[in-house]
């Protein structure tokens, strides 16, 4: 039972972190139609910063700059690349291999940089563990969830309350009618990927934290697992890509934490588990949980 | 057409086996890029899943081919192994017939890791992390490998990269001109009729999902193929290679070449195998590249590669959104515009030219 609770609240902390990555992919296919490729980079990216920078300004400031800076960079590379194609459905496909560039680009030389190194992101945490009941939990676990939760809760209200997440709803639904209405697309675009940019900053940080060794170029690619988070819950939908990301961190969490009675399907089949669990939703689901059937127009 | 053949035909003579290899690996692609052009371009179906079905062409001739397992002739190790490709893709048809977009581009993305999960785990089939030595081709008592029986042509020694260039180049025949023969006749009008709108393509009496996974099927046959050279001309197997990149590489490929087309595909296939290959070898003499292996923080030769090939896609699609392909036709158009200027007497008398500002229809993925 208490391997079973721990292994519950080591998927909800793994849950909660996927969700600010998914959430990314969310933001920014709602507003562009473009499936980021790059997002993984742009997460080491924010992780390298805060790694580098710790020292001298300390933990928070170090992650402060880190997400600002993450965010500039993702709005200047839509703002400034991206945005050259155009808005409709072709150029959102170019697009999205244009992100394949510029991941490749960012990653070459975040790699350079980080090479072999295990880099410490010198958060306050360190391997600090909390007694909650029988269960015994790492703070940083318990630190991705609690912030994750608020950092949620925030992007949702900016969705609900303000007028960019009104003329981003507007945009997402349909793009001439919310151009002619005055909404400027290009810098509600760009918006979209500054908050993606800074979210995936965020999640670095619980990346790398406790019972992860640390920031190494192959953090970005735990970004990936994302991808079926936001796939399962349905592309277009933020609550979707919520729920999605904790079906995903619970069943790795789980594969992983009862690997020995189910070692039938091979060693480290918890890495790719949550694509198994996408294939199956999908196959009865094709537009993921909480994905609108589109009405067909001829 | 006959000129282009022979100057294929020609490389062997004169190049060496460096070179080869670069044009044996761009045939590779070639075949698979067609593949993928058929079903992401044509049919509008965005695939990730390539690697996957590369690899099942690739281990599925290795295995078939060698020991252990069955042990068959090469040639129907490789029929077989095409066959197998296609059976993976209609195996996934329940999926791809009804998940549709970028949706369907994820799913696909599922094959290339559990997948890879599976050679990984499938030791006694694929050897595991090192992978398997592939068995050579051999066709009617010719091997297509190195000695046995020996072979000068025109004074040429012909080792295996020469006798492969000419398996290459009849397999990469035989893609091209049954795939422009698939998407100039009714399937793939069928096809296309679907990628721009699957309510009317219904009405008309397209059959959607048969086409869809037909669609599949065919592509994933090609890219089988495409393994079974490509394990040919490695010499090994191993699991890392097919990985997410390489299906990013071939996504790459169709649309750096202009979604949609046999020839653009091919042109891809060409600059993105090629480029990575040649910068490594030629980057050393470009300035501010370091040799290999001297201190950290300077830029090595791979690095360099990988940095023009991600700026190389950046740039192509910025400036060109049609790809290599759509490039091409607007040079042509720009030519033929300016041919008839020098004896048109009255420009209002030349027939209208519609094709030539017309942008074509938009692909939906």
């Amino acid at each position: 039972m208490t391997v079973f609770l721990d292994n519950v609240l080591g998927g909800i902390a793994l849950g909660a972190v996927y969700a600010l990555v998914a959430l990314g992919f969310v933001v920014i296919f709602k507003a562009s139609g473009v499936l980021n490729f790059a997002h993984g980079s742009l997460l080491l990216f924010g992780g390298y910063l805060t790694a580098v920078l710790h020292d001298d300004l300390g933990f928070a400031g170090a992650l402060a700059l880190a997400v600002l800076t993450t965010a500039a960079l993702a709005g200047a590379l839509d703002r400034f690349l991206l945005q050259r194609g155009g808005q409709d459905a072709h150029s959102a496909h170019v697009q999205t291999i244009v992100t394949i560039g510029i991941d490749i680009v960012l990653l070459t030389d975040l790699s350079r940089r980080i090479g072999g190194d295990l880099l410490s992101l010198g958060d306050p945490w360190g391997d600090a563990v909390t007694d909650l009941g029988p269960v015994t939990v790492a703070d940083s676990r318990l630190a991705a969830i609690v912030v994750s939760a608020v950092v949620i809760g925030g992007v949702f209200a900016l969705f609900r309350f303000t007028s960019w997440g009104l003329s981003l709803r507007a945009a997402a639904e349909d793009l001439e009618a919310a151009s002619l209405m005055g909404v400027r697309l290009g810098r509600v675009r760009a918006g979209a990927w500054c908050l993606a940019g800074a979210l995936a900053a965020l999640a670095a940080v619980f990346l790398a934290a406790f019972p992860a060794p640390g920031l190494e170029r192959s953090t970005g690619l735990i970004a990936l697992n994302a991808f079926p988070a936001a796939i399962l819950g349905g592309l277009a939908s933020p609550t979707g890509a919520l729920a999605g990301s904790l079906l995903i961190g619970l069943t790795e969490a789980l594969v992983v934490g009862y690997q020995s009675e189910l070692h039938v399907l091979g060693e480290g089949f918890g890495d790719v588990a949550p694509y198994a669990v996408m294939l199956l939703v999908l196959l009865v689901r094709p537009t993921g949980l909480f994905g609108a059937k589109g009405a067909a127009r001829v | 057409m006959v000129c282009l053949a022979v100057a294929l035909c020609l490389p062997p003579f004169y190049l060496d086996a460096f070179w080869l290899r670069i044009g044996l690996f761009a045939m590779a692609a070639a075949i698979g890029a067609v593949g993928l052009a058929l079903l992401t371009g044509t049919a509008g179906q965005l695939s990730l899943g390539h690697a996957f079905f590369l690899a099942t062409g690739a281990y599925g001739y290795t295995w078939l081919a060698g020991e252990p397992g069955p042990g068959l002739p090469p040639a129907l190790a490789a029929l077989l192994a095409v066959l197998l490709a296609g059976a993976a893709g209609g195996l996934f048809s329940p999926v791809a017939g009804r998940v549709k977009g970028i949706y369907l581009g994820i799913a696909t993305l599922a094959l290339v890791f559990l997948g890879h999960h599976v050679l990984l785990t499938a030791d006694s089939v694929t050897g595991g992390f090192n992978g398997r030595s592939v068995p050579p081709f051999t066709l009617g008592g010719f091997t297509f490998g190195a000695g046995d029986p020996e072979l000068t042509v025109l004074g040429v020694p012909f080792g295996a990269e020469e006798r492969l260039w000419f398996l290459g180049l009849a397999l990469f025949a035989f893609t091209w001109f049954t795939a422009r023969g698939l998407l100039r006749g009714r399937p793939g009008r069928a096809l296309a009729a679907l990628r721009d709108s699957e309510t009317a393509a219904a009405v008309m009496g397209v059959d959607v999902a048969r086409h869809r996974s037909a669609a599949f099927v065919v592509s994933s046959m090609y890219a089988g193929l495409a393994g079974v050279l490509l394990a040919l001309s490695f010499r090994r197997v191993v699991p890392d290679y097919f990985s997410l990149v390489l299906s990013v590489d071939y996504l790459a490929m169709i649309v750096i070449g202009g979604l949609g087309s046999v020839a653009g595909a091919t042109a891809g296939a060409v600059f993105v195998t090629a480029l990575p290959l040649l910068m490594t070898r030629y980057a050393d003499q470009l300035p501010l590249v370091a040799a290999p292996g001297s201190a950290d923080g300077s830029v090595g030769p791979t690095e360099a590669a990988r940095y023009l090939y991600g700026a190389a896609i950046v740039l192509v699609l910025l400036y060109a959104p049609d790809g290599l392909h759509g490039l091409a036709r607007r040079a042509r158009d720009r030519i033929r515009r300016r041919r008839p200027r020098a004896p048109a007497t009255d420009p209002a008398l030349s027939p209208p030219q519609p094709a030539a500002t017309a942008r074509s229809k938009e692909h939906t993925p």
